[in-house]
Parts: C-alpha cells; structure tokens; sequence
C-alpha cells in the first residue's frame, strides 16, 4: 500500500483512560487490561506475527524485558492474529511477555485505540505506555515498516516515577 | 553514550569522523556491511575513528553472545579487530568453536583463556553496557550506525555512507 493513501489515525493521546478490553492470549485464558491495575502497562499493537520488522520489534522487547521491569512494567502484544499463530510465533522467537489476539470482533481494541488500518485490516504499528492508575500517558504511532526501538518506552516509564 | 577509552576503535582518537557500529556478529546485515565498512574506512582515512559497539540479538541469534563474548575475550588480550574481522569474515562457521580457536591459537592468542571466559560470561557487563547504549540512542536492530552522534538511517551502502561521513565533516561539528 502506498504511505501517500494512508489516512491519519485516530491514536489515543496521553491523557485518557485506556479503554478496559479482554482478550485471549491462548486458546483458553484471556487478560484483561484492568488485571494489571498498580503497575504500568506498555500496550504495543504491530501488524502481524512472522512478518519481518514486528519479529525485530517483538523480540527486541523481549531482550530488553529486565530493563522494563525495573518499572514493574508488564508488556502486552496485540495484532489482529490468532491465538494459535501467537502461540507459535512467541514459541518461535522466545518472547517472554503475552501477545493478544485482537481476532474476534477483528480489530475492536486497535479500533478502540485508534490504531486500526482499515486499509489491510491489521493494526498499525503503535506504542501506549499506561500508568498504574490506567492513564495513558505516553503514545507513539510508528511509521510504516519501521520498528519503533524501546528507548520511547523507556523514557515514559522513567518520567512515571 | 559518548564514544571514550573504554570503545573498540579503529583510527585516531582525534578524527574529524566518528562512525560508530551497533552490531551482531551473526547478524547477516552486519556481515554484508563488513566489507562495506572496510573499503569506507580506506576511502576516508585518517580522518575516519571507526568504533563498534555490541549489540547481540540473542532471541532470534544463538550464537551472538558467544561471539560477542569471543571478541571481548580477544580485545582482553590485545587483539579485538584481528577477532571482530575473523568472526565477520567466517560467520557460517559460528558456533564451531574448535574452528575458531584454531584462528586463536594461529593469532597467538591464549584459545583456552577465551573459551573459558566465553563460556562463563565474563565480559556480559560490558556486552550489556553496550547493548543498552544501543537502545538508548535509539538502536532497533543492527547494524545501526552513528555519524558524530547523529543516526544514520541511509542505506548501509559504500556510496551513501562516504556522502553521509563527508557531508557531516563539512558540517560544523556537533557532539561527538
């Protein structure tokens, strides 16, 4: 798709609540948004499993997971995929964090966060850090094809404390 | 983090240029750049300080901190580069290490020393040292190269790369 097509998205600001969702994360257990309530979240949201940048993005987080969690940050991963690609995708790549499977209604939480590209139906690649009292307080739409790094993360976590 | 004593460097601590490789020693990306990042190196002289930091991508590279490890091991007894380039030039044999122990030997290097402090990790301060650096000037994936302290985000190519460096000599220096 070219850049030139794409639309702005409605991405939620710093600011806001983060919207409650519930999700599966494998094929018989869900986490909801609110579980984690006390500790800051950072809410990622890539296009698809396999597909070469996220894998960069995905398991760069993953390494960088003990850095996190000086923060008592938990990590979640969300793309439209389902859970069985999830499961084997983060087999595959030794994530150590959840990937959320935004499946069915498809898209609902990108769309709640206003990260969904109707274009190719996947989310768009995107950052929210939350706090523990569920305000978002730092988000990052990333262009196309470009893996975001985690130093954007890391930078809102400190300004938390 | 600025480059200091502690970095592996290549050229003069005074040069105009300073390139500074985040790398993987079994990332194919760095591998292609290695040659790349020789004949850069040769076109810009001594105007050039070429430094290379680590940056393991052990997830999806098993054998990135051994080699990492390996490196620093050498750079212990005196010979970083003579290891940093073997290893580049002989990524398809990584995770042979009687292959590269024999190079060890043949640099007159103590093989035994760095398989023993490999294996136990002795210089995981330093690699992470590195590798948070990384992360905190913005690196994503390697190679990621800095010119004078601003990212490159060109394409890792020998024509680019010269333009990038001579563009920022001609540039008034910023940080280093």
């Amino acid at each position: 798709m070219p850049k030139s097509a794409k639309k702005a998205l409605p991405i939620l600001k710093p600011g806001v609540k983060a919207p409650n969702f519930t999700l599966k994360t494998t094929p018989d257990q869900s986490v909801s948004l609110r579980d984690f309530l006390g500790r800051p979240v950072v809410l990622t949201f890539y296009p698809a499993d396999w597909s070469p940048v996220c894998s960069d993005e995905m398991g760069l987080y993953a390494q960088v997971m003990p850095e996190f969690k000086k923060f008592e940050a938990e990590v979640l991963g969300v793309s439209v995929d389902g859970v069985w690609s999830h499961l084997s995708f983060s087999k595959d790549r030794k994530l150590n964090f959840p990937l959320l499977s935004d499946f069915e209604p498809k898209g609902a939480v990108s769309k709640l966060y206003g990260v969904y590209e109707e274009d190719n139906g996947e989310s768009a690649r995107a950052l929210f850090v939350i706090d523990k009292k569920g305000l978002i307080r730092w988000s990052y739409l990333s262009p196309d094809g470009v893996n975001p790094g985690a130093e954007g993360i890391l930078s809102a976590l400190e300004k938390l404390r | 983090m600025p480059v200091g004593d502690r970095d592996h460097s290549e050229g003069t601590s005074d040069a105009p240029l300073v390139l500074v490789e985040y790398g993987d020693y079994q990332c194919p990306y760095c591998g292609a750049a290695y040659p790349i990042l020789k004949r850069v190196q040769k076109e810009l002289g001594s105007s050039l300080r070429f430094v290379f930091r680590n940056f393991p991508i052990t997830n999806s590279h098993p054998q990135a901190e051994w080699a990492a490890e390996t490196a620093e091991a050498a750079a212990a007894q005196g010979k970083f580069w003579e290891m940093h380039d073997f290893l580049y030039e002989n990524q398809r044999f990584m995770g042979d290490e009687a292959y590269f122990a024999k190079q060890e030997t043949k640099l007159k290097l103590d093989a035994t020393r760095i398989a023993r402090e490999a294996a136990k990790g002795a210089y995981s301060s330093r690699i992470e040292e590195d590798y948070m650096s990384g992360i905190r000037s913005g690196v994503n994936g390697t190679p990621t190269f800095f010119i004078n302290g601003v990212r490159y985000d060109g394409y890792p190519g020998f024509e680019p790369m010269v333009a990038a460096l001579k563009a920022a000599q001609k540039a008034p220096s910023r940080k280093k």
